[in-house]
């Protein structure tokens, strides 16, 4: 006798955009960001409350939860979002080849047959990797549409020249990159120095070209959901196809409230601008409880369009397996064990 | 059609149903039907006298409850009088490990407990899970505190004993928390009356005291309807009655127990604002709309339900909040993934029903999300009602002033921060208020001047067992939580045991022409005047009242006040309001000039203490130097008796703001005239109440030099003002007044009596002395918190920060 609701959009003016067939899950759907100029007054006074946002964080998380078929099917969703990622100064090529073909089969056959998606083309939303490592990874991934992304502009830190950090974006593109997630200098939030961060970013999106360009803000760093809102809003006024929340290096990964902020400011971001800018957290999601929770804020939060690869992924590497035995277990009721899944 | 592939294309959620089998299970092996529990045994429902419990989301019949009798809640009377003794002769510790054994119980038993007040009630199990069992369990772990240091913390109190208890059907086991933990803990028994609609967790906690060992009688429940609740407010045998519920019936129990000695505390409606201001953080605050008045369907009287957001930004933030709407989910209570559950009971459904009808058709605008069609459509069984915003809603619309405890909110647009705490406080209730601004001097600005007990900054509805929690106005006095709380459930020792006063001589209305021996050729005729806004004042009706020496003859007159002489003087004290502005150490000055200028005089008040009572010079010379020493008491705390900050959660600190009521009427004793005026007069003005009060009607000529020395002494005009006349004539229009904030009467037993039921109109709270003694010379009982506590009234304001 439950009420089902029905799917409602969640800002004035979405229903106008009107949701379309899905067809490849890969594809971009949206046109691309293509940034504008920078318009201070669209942020700048713009102050959050932290207490309220935590409880708005807390919350999401229980007063929506997934069971069963419902629960496999997000999880399905989860992989499609991942962003298959290794970031490791002993990562060679081997090791990226053995991650690309867990990018092409994330999961165990049967699994998927027991879910009925026997023939349905389920791989992860990209292959994350190191400028040097792209070639590699592009050639481990020929024939299949899974895109390779590849961090750029002096990853993690973001502290060598500029010239430096836009010749690796144009290296890794040149290598066949389809994605770059580029960092921005936390420097120039700490600062308040918007129109620097601006113009570096917005080169940073010419160097790309067709690669989507995600915009890593290293939350971790900017401290404050005032400077993560702000930061947010500068990127994609500069042009950000995405913005994602930490290399995975900083002190505090991904988490919830700083999420919320972001998902947040690309909400208002469409408002101004009609522009989809897609949301990717990274670095601490390792459960499957994890993938639910944030596919539950985009979901609480956005229109039902930002639950899809083109505009969200989860940066991502332990994650996959604990999502495998999470569907094991979905399907035969025994708690499964990690040595039963292909490691990534 | 729910395989993976479609749900992929969806994104639905998908049912997520919580397992209610056992407390499902519990009923059945109850056969469906229960008794009250007395003196520790549950009772079988007798034939012809029970009603129908059902299940709010399907109509479905639950169980079968017994409705007590006037018999009935004899017994339980009885039970509850019998432990009593033993109970209260308990060492703190002792009670503290029973109150610690029913917190731990309850964590238990927390799931079983949360899915049956689910069932019983309606509402989410998410929010019976989350908040209502935790926060039960919390304030029993609270009150086990309390009970171990209540001696240490309040000396010279004891158990107020024996207590009836009626809780409403929003928050069944929590209301049952917030009056049994305190209760017990001060050392009282009880006898509780569980709404009618929503019995079963009571029942259920009644089954855990038995378990818990909790000694028989201690605890007693009598379920049943209004009538039942009479019973309990009837009967003698309580001297403590506690209540949450409407102010309608509020109003009721006040008349009832009038004059009875009874304490009583009262949660009553409220029509709370929730403020957004443009330096608001718009998102949050929109979450904090949801958490108002989608929380319990609205079913919470604290529930910010009159919505005002600053004009330039009131576009964007309905937009914003309809969006959200769209996103709430409302559907079977026991589904997880629900926001919104079902409203009571098919009345309460009516009830809401009827008043967004109303206001329709007072042309406000109505929006409900676009699923809500559904909802009408659908033949669904239960009692739902979606989430409703209704705009362009004016002041004067019964959409802005009545309760209507549902999933309703009505919105208001302000220019200005002043307009804001103009329409915040355009109400008669006065529970709670929301405030939203990132600007932390227009929070605290509007936290200050908001007429309300509770008062959240950047949240909302947000409880703990050490904050406080109550109203002002119409929405009840009494707090529940903290230290405060406790305070309701006590009484100083000394009035257990105090004397009737002697009945005072017949006041002489009419003046007797011919008797009098005023006329003194050699002297000038010195009038005593009343006192209004600082100035001397004529009565208003132009009769003036002869005043007796202690020998029966005439010494003077005195103005016969009237209606409109406490009309005036009540306007008077109400422009005064710079008084409650100051600052506490402004008072004490002021006091101490008082008290120095009363020094100066005090031959003359001697002189006429003596006259009027014949008092020995000697003695006189004490009552004006004990009258002197009681003013720089109240100086000395004046700015000392501070408010209190707790801490209930991290980030979160919770201010136990101790506001003057403003306006206060007092009745001033006869005994002891000067002394005793200063002893009720002086903390109430010390705390920043204005005060009209009428001074013994036998001995009012200290009252008359009383104002020469409020005049010398820097008093601003309208602090004090004095009315003479007949005790009972003034106390009444006082009591009846809807701008006098409290009233304090100090007369005889039928005076209190009156004064209690007059006091019910605008549900001021009272402070009488049933025609009781009390030793104005004794520090204990003249002096002291005990007055303070009645000058102020207890404003929690939840203060979130962080960043």
């Amino acid at each position: 006798m439950s009420i089902v609701e029905t799917s409602a959009t969640p800002i004035k003016g979405l229903q106008a955009a009107g949701t379309k067939e899905l067809v490849r899950l890969d594809s971009h759907e949206h046109e691309r960001n293509p940034g504008g100029p920078l318009k201070l007054e669209l942020f700048e006074n713009m102050s959050i409350n932290l207490s309220a946002v935590k409880r708005r964080a807390s919350t999401l998380a229980t007063r929506r939860t997934v069971k069963k078929q419902w629960q496999a099917a997000w999880l399905i969703r989860a992989i499609e979002c991942i962003d298959l990622t290794t970031l490791a100064g002993d990562d060679t090529p081997g090791r990226v080849r053995r991650l690309c073909a867990k990018a092409r089969r994330p999961l165990r056959d049967d699994i998927k047959s027991a879910l009925g998606l026997g023939d349905y083309d389920l791989h992860t939303g990209a292959v994350c990797v190191y400028p040097t490592m792209v070639a590699t990874a592009v050639k481990a991934l020929s024939g299949t549409n899974i895109p390779v992304a590849s961090v750029a502009t002096g990853f993690p830190a973001g502290l060598t020249p500029l010239p430096q950090r836009l010749a690796e974006i144009r290296f890794a593109v040149g290598e066949g990159a389809r994605e770059i997630d580029i960092v921005i200098s936390r420097a120039q939030v700490l600062t308040g120095n918007w129109q620097a961060m601006y113009d570096e970013i917005s080169q940073m999106r010419e160097a790309c070209g067709d690669a989507h360009m995600k915009t890593i803000l290293a939350t971790g760093d900017l401290k404050t959901l005032s400077n993560v809102y702000k930061a947010s809003m500068v990127a994609m006024m500069a042009g950000a196809d995405f913005i994602k929340t930490s290399t995975g290096m900083e002190g505090v990964n991904a988490t919830l409230p700083v999420s919320l902020i972001m998902v947040r400011a690309l909400r208002d971001y469409f408002e101004h601008t009609s522009y989809h800018v897609g949301f990717k957290p990274a670095g601490g999601l390792k459960t499957t409880k994890d993938a639910l929770s944030w596919l539950i804020l985009m979901k609480e939060e956005l229109a039902g369009e930002w639950l899809k690869p083109d505009l969200f992924r989860i940066g991502a590497s332990s994650l996959l397996g604990d999502i495998e035995r999470q569907l094991e277990h979905n399907i035969t009721g025994r708690y499964s064990a990690a040595h039963r899944h292909a490691l990534a | 059609m729910n395989d993976t592939n479609d749900i992929l294309n969806t994104m639905e959620y998908g049912p997520a149903v919580e397992d209610a089998s056992e407390a499902l299970q519990w009923l059945s092996d109850h056969k469906g039907t229960f008794g009250h529990l007395i003196g520790g045994k549950f009772t079988e429902p007798k034939e012809g006298s029970t009603f129908k419990v059902s299940n709010p989301a399907n109509g479905e019949k639950l169980a079968i409850i017994a409705k007590g009798s006037k018999a009935d809640v004899d017994l339980a009377a009885k039970a509850a009088t019998k432990a009593a003794t033993s109970w209260a002769a308990l060492s703190g510790n002792q009670r503290a490990r029973h109150l610690y054994a029913l917190a731990r119980q309850v964590q238990k038993h927390a799931r079983f407990l949360a899915v049956l007040e689910t069932l019983d009630n309606g509402k989410t199990i998410r929010e019976t899970r989350d908040i209502d069992i935790p926060l039960v369990a919390r304030h029993f772990y609270h009150h086990a505190g309390w009970a171990e240091l209540v001696e240490e913390e309040f000396p010279g109190h004891v158990p107020a004993g024996v207590c009836g208890l009626i809780i409403p059907w929003n928050f069944p086991l929590l209301m049952l928390s917030w009056k049994v933990a305190p209760a017990l803990a001060a050392g009282c028994t009880v006898v509780l009356k569980p709404a009618e609609h929503t019995p079963l967790t009571a029942i259920a906690f009644g089954e855990i005291c038995k378990q818990a060992g909790l000694p028989d009688g201690v605890f007693n429940i009598v379920n049943g309807d209004g009538e039942t609740g009479r019973h309990v407010v009837d009967h003698p045998a309580f001297n403590k009655i506690a209540f949450t519920g409407s102010t309608e019936v509020g109003r009721i129990i006040r008349k009832a127990t009038a004059g009875t000695g009874k304490k009583l505390s009262l949660e009553l409606g409220g029509k709370s604002p929730f403020i957004v201001y443009e330096s608001a953080d718009l998102d949050s605050a929109v979450e904090g709309v949801v958490d108002a008045i989608w929380f319990n369907q609205g079913e919470v009287c604290c529930a910010g339900s009159r919505l005002l957001v600053q004009e330039g930004i009131a576009e964007r933030f309905y937009d914003k909040l309809k969006a959200r709407m769209e996103k709430l989910r409302l559907g079977n209570p026991l589904d997880k993934t629900m926001d919104m559950g079902a409203v009571v009971a098919p009345v309460q459904l009516e009830n809401i029903t009827k008043c967004v009808a109303s206001g329709v058709s007072e042309g406000a605008t109505l929006w409900q999300p676009e699923w809500a069609k559904a909802l009408y459509e659908s033949n669904i069984k239960g009692s739902f009602y979606p989430p409703t915003l209704f705009t362009d809603v004016e002041s004067s619309s019964n959409l802005a002033q009545e309760e209507i405890f549902g999933p309703v909110i009505s919105a208001m647009t302000f220019r200005t921060p002043d307009e804001a705490m103009a329409l915040a406080n355009n109400t008669r209730y006065g529970l709670a208020a929301s405030i939203w601004s990132q600007n932390l001097d227009v929070a605290f600005d509007a936290a200050r001047r908001v007429k309300a007990g509770i008062v959240w900054i950047n949240s909302t509805n947000l409880f703990d067992a050490s904050v406080g929690f109550g109203g002002y106005k119409e929405s009840g006095y009494g707090r529940e939580g903290g230290r405060e709380g406790m305070a309701e459930y006590l009484v100083p020792e000394w009035q257990k045991s105090a004397a009737k006063l002697p009945k005072p001589d017949d006041f002489a209305e009419a003046h007797p022409v011919g008797t009098s021996t005023l006329a003194k050729p050699d002297q000038l005729d010195r009038t005593m005047k009343m006192y209004v806004g600082g100035k001397q004042a004529r009565p208003d009706g132009g009769y003036s009242y002869p005043i007796y020496d202690y020998k029966g003859n005439i010494v003077s007159e005195a103005g016969l006040g009237s209606r409109k002489d406490i009309r005036n003087a009540v306007e008077a004290a109400r422009k005064a309001d710079g008084w409650s502005g100051m600052t506490g150490h402004q008072r004490a000055q002021v006091l101490y000039f008082m008290a120095e200028n009363l020094e100066a005089r005090a031959g003359d008040f001697a002189e006429v203490l003596s006259q009027s009572s014949g008092l020995s010079t000697t003695k006189a010379m004490k009552e004006v130097s004990a009258s002197i020493a009681r003013i720089m008491y109240y100086a000395a705390w004046a700015d000392k008796y501070d408010s209190e900050v707790r801490a209930p959660a991290a980030n979160m600190l919770a201010l136990a703001l101790k506001e003057p009521y403003e306006v206060i009427g007092i009745s001033c004793p006869d005994e002891a005239p000067l002394l005793a005026m200063i002893s009720t007069v002086i903390p109430a003005i010390a705390m920043g109440n204005r005060v009209v009060i009428s001074p013994s009607p036998l001995q009012p000529l200290v009252a008359g030099l009383f104002y020469q020395v409020l005049d010398t002494s820097d008093v601003p005009g309208g602090v004090i003002n004095i009315i003479t006349g007949k005790r009972d004539t003034l106390a009444e229009t006082m009591a009846a007044h809807d701008d006098i904030n409290a009233m304090w009467y100090f007369g005889d037993q039928q005076g209190s009596t009156m004064v209690e039921q007059k006091s019910s109109g605008s549900l001021k709270p009272t402070w009488v002395n049933y025609g009781k003694a009390r030793d104005w010379y004794d520090a204990k009982q003249g002096q002291g918190k005990e007055f303070l506590f009645k000058a102020v009234q207890i404003k929690s304001i939840w203060t979130p920060f962080g960043v």
